[in-house]
C-alpha cells in the first residue's frame, strides 16, 4: 500500500503541514470537550438531583441531542456567525474559534446525558448518607461529581470521540482553510473528493490511531486514579 | 438532671406518629419519650418498623400523621444527630477522605480537622488503613468507619440500625466496646438489633415493635426479668413473633 505509507511517512518525517493538521484537530476537539464539559457535568449533576416539573421531557430532549446532525449545528453557528448574523461582529466564521463553538455545542449533550446517568446511578447509592450528613444541594453536586469522576471519564471520551470525527459542523464554519482551519476530518474530505484516495486514507488511519492513543491515556489515568482512591 | 445551655435534641419525643408508604402502614399510632442516659435498643421481627422509626428519629423521613419533637422543637436540623446505616456506603475516597469529608460536612474547624480525623481512626483502631481507599475495605472495617464517620458530627444522640448484623463476633465485640465507650461519654445511642444478646449487653432500656406498632417500652432489666406483655414474653422467650 504505497500510498498510505506516503501518508505514515509524512508523519514519521514530521511534516510541518500534516503536524499543523493534527496539532489543530486536536486542540478545536480538545478544547470543544473542555468547554462541553464544563457545561455538560454540572448541567447533567442538576438534572440528575432536582426534581421539577419537565425534567423527564427535558432529559428525553437531552438524550434525543446527543443525536444532533453536525451538519445542522455548523449551519445554525453559521449563521450566528455570518457577517450579517446576529454574532457577525464577533468576526469568528472561517477561524478556528468557531469550530470550537461549533464542537462544544455538538458534544455537551453527549457529555450532559451521559454525566446525567452517571450521576443519577450514584445519587441513589449516596442519597440517604448525604442527608444523613445534612448536605446542602450544593455541596451534593461537587460530592457527586468528584466521587463520580473517575466514571465521568467515559462521557468525556464519548464526546471526544465525536468531537474528533466529525467533519460537518466544521467544514461550514471554519471553512478548511489550508494552514489555518484544516483539520484532519476536513482534510480526508478535501482529499477524497480531490480522489487522493489514498493520502485520505493515510490520514484517516492517522486519526484513527490519535483517538486510541488518547482513549489509551485516559483509560489509564483513570485505572491509576481509581487505585489510589477506590 | 436538669439540662442547661442551648437546646439539644433531648427528649427526643413521639407523638402518635403514623407513617405509611403509599397504602401501607409502616409506623402504627407510635408515641415514645426518649431521655439522656443509656442506650435504647430497638427491638422486634423483620419489617417491624425498627429502620423506619429510626430514620424518623433522625429526621430523615417525615411522619405521615403525628408529631416528632428534639428537645421540644418540630424543626431540628440535624446537627447533632448521626446515622449508621445497616449497609453504610463508603464515599469513594480514602479511610481519611471520608472522615474528612465527614468533618466538614459538620463544619468542625479547619484546623483541628486533622487530629479529630486521627483521634476518631484511633478510636475505630483503622489507623493503619487511613490511606486506603475505603471501598477496599473489609465489612467489619467499613462498619467501623461509618461509625467513625458518624462520630465526627460531635453527635448528641447517635442512630445506630442493625450495626452487626452482618459482622462475625470478634468484629461485633469491636463495635459494641465502641458504643459502650460513646455511651459512657454522655452520647444517647439509640439502636436496632436483631441479636437479644447485643440488647441484653447494651440496652438502658427497650423498645419492642411489632407490625409497625410499640408494643412495650421498659427499662432493660425489667424487660428481660419481667416483660408486661404477651408478645414480650414470647419475644424473650425465643419464640417467633408473626
Amino acid at each position: 500500500m504505497p500510498a498510505d505509507t506516503s501518508a505514515l511517512h509524512l508523519v514519521i518525517s514530521g511534516d510541518p503541514a500534516l503536524l499543523a493538521i493534527v496539532r489543530l484537530s486536536l486542540l478545536v476537539s480538545l478544547s470543544a470537550v473542555l468547554l462541553a464539559a464544563l457545561i455538560g457535568v454540572p448541567l447533567g449533576a442538576f438534572l440528575a438531583l432536582t426534581r421539577f416539573p419537565g425534567r423527564e421531557g427535558a432529559i428525553v430532549v437531552l438524550n434525543a441531542l446527543m443525536g444532533l446532525p453536525p451538519v445542522v449545528v455548523g449551519l445554525v453557528v453559521f449563521l450566528l456567525l455570518s457577517r450579517a448574523g446576529p454574532l457577525g461582529s464577533w468576526g469568528l466564521l472561517f477561524t478556528p474559534q468557531a469550530m470550537v463553538i461549533a464542537q462544544t455545542i455538538l458534544v455537551a449533550p453527549i457529555i450532559a446525558a451521559l454525566s446525567r446517568q452517571t450521576i443519577d446511578d450514584l445519587w441513589v447509592e449516596y442519597r440517604d448518607e448525604l442527608a444523613a450528613m445534612n448536605i446542602g444541594p450544593a455541596g451534593r453536586i461537587a460530592t457527586l461529581i468528584w466521587d463520580a469522576r473517575f466514571s465521568l471519564v467515559t462521557a468525556l471520551l464519548a464526546g471526544f470521540g465525536r468531537a474528533a470525527a466529525e467533519v460537518g459542523a466544521i467544514i461550514i464554519v471554519g471553512g478548511n482553510i489550508d494552514g489555518f482551519t484544516r483539520t484532519m476530518t476536513t482534510a480526508i474530505a478535501l482529499e477524497t473528493s480531490k480522489g487522493d484516495l489514498a493520502l485520505a486514507m493515510g490520514l484517516g488511519i492517522v486519526l484513527i490511531f490519535i483517538v486510541i492513543l488518547i482513549n489509551a491515556l485516559a483509560w489509564g489515568a483513570r485505572r491509576a486514579g481509581e487505585r489510589v482512591a477506590g | 438532671m436538669t439540662m442547661r445551655g442551648p437546646v439539644g435534641d433531648l427528649p427526643l419525643t413521639f407523638v402518635d406518629v403514623s407513617i405509611l408508604a403509599g397504602e401501607v402502614t409502616i409506623l402504627d399510632d407510635v408515641s415514645l419519650t426518649l431521655d439522656p442516659g443509656a442506650p435504647t435498643v430497638l427491638i422486634g421481627p423483620n419489617g417491624s418498623g425498627k429502620t423506619t422509626l429510626l430514620r424518623a428519629a433522625m429526621g430523615l423521613t417525615a411522619a405521615t400523621r403525628g408529631r416528632i419533637t428534639w428537645g421540644g422543637r418540630e424543626h431540628a436540623p440535624p446537627d447533632k444527630r448521626a446515622f449508621m446505616f445497616q449497609r453504610p456506603v463508603m464515599l469513594r475516597r480514602s479511610v481519611l477522605g471520608n472522615l474528612i469529608y465527614a468533618l466538614k460536612a459538620a463544619k468542625a474547624p479547619r484546623g483541628t480537622q486533622d487530629d479529630r480525623a486521627n483521634d476518631l481512626l484511633t478510636l475505630v483502631g483503622l489507623q493503619a488503613l487511613a490511606q486506603r481507599p475505603a471501598r477496599r475495605l473489609s465489612g467489619g472495617e467499613q462498619q467501623r468507619l461509618a461509625l467513625a464517620r458518624a462520630l465526627a458530627r460531635a453527635p448528641t444522640v447517635l442512630f445506630l440500625d442493625e450495626p452487626t448484623a452482618s459482622l462475625d463476633p470478634h468484629a461485633t465485640l469491636a463495635i459494641e466496646d465502641a458504643v459502650r465507650s460513646i455511651a459512657a461519654l454522655g452520647v444517647k445511642v439509640v439502636m436496632s438489633t436483631h441479636d437479644l444478646g447485643q440488647a441484653k449487653r447494651l440496652a438502658g432500656d427497650i423498645v419492642l415493635l411489632h407490625r409497625g406498632r410499640l408494643i412495650e417500652h421498659t427499662p432493660a432489666q425489667k424487660f428481660f426479668v419481667m416483660p408486661r406483655t404477651q408478645e414480650a414474653r414470647k419475644f424473650v422467650a425465643g419464640e417467633l413473633l408473626v
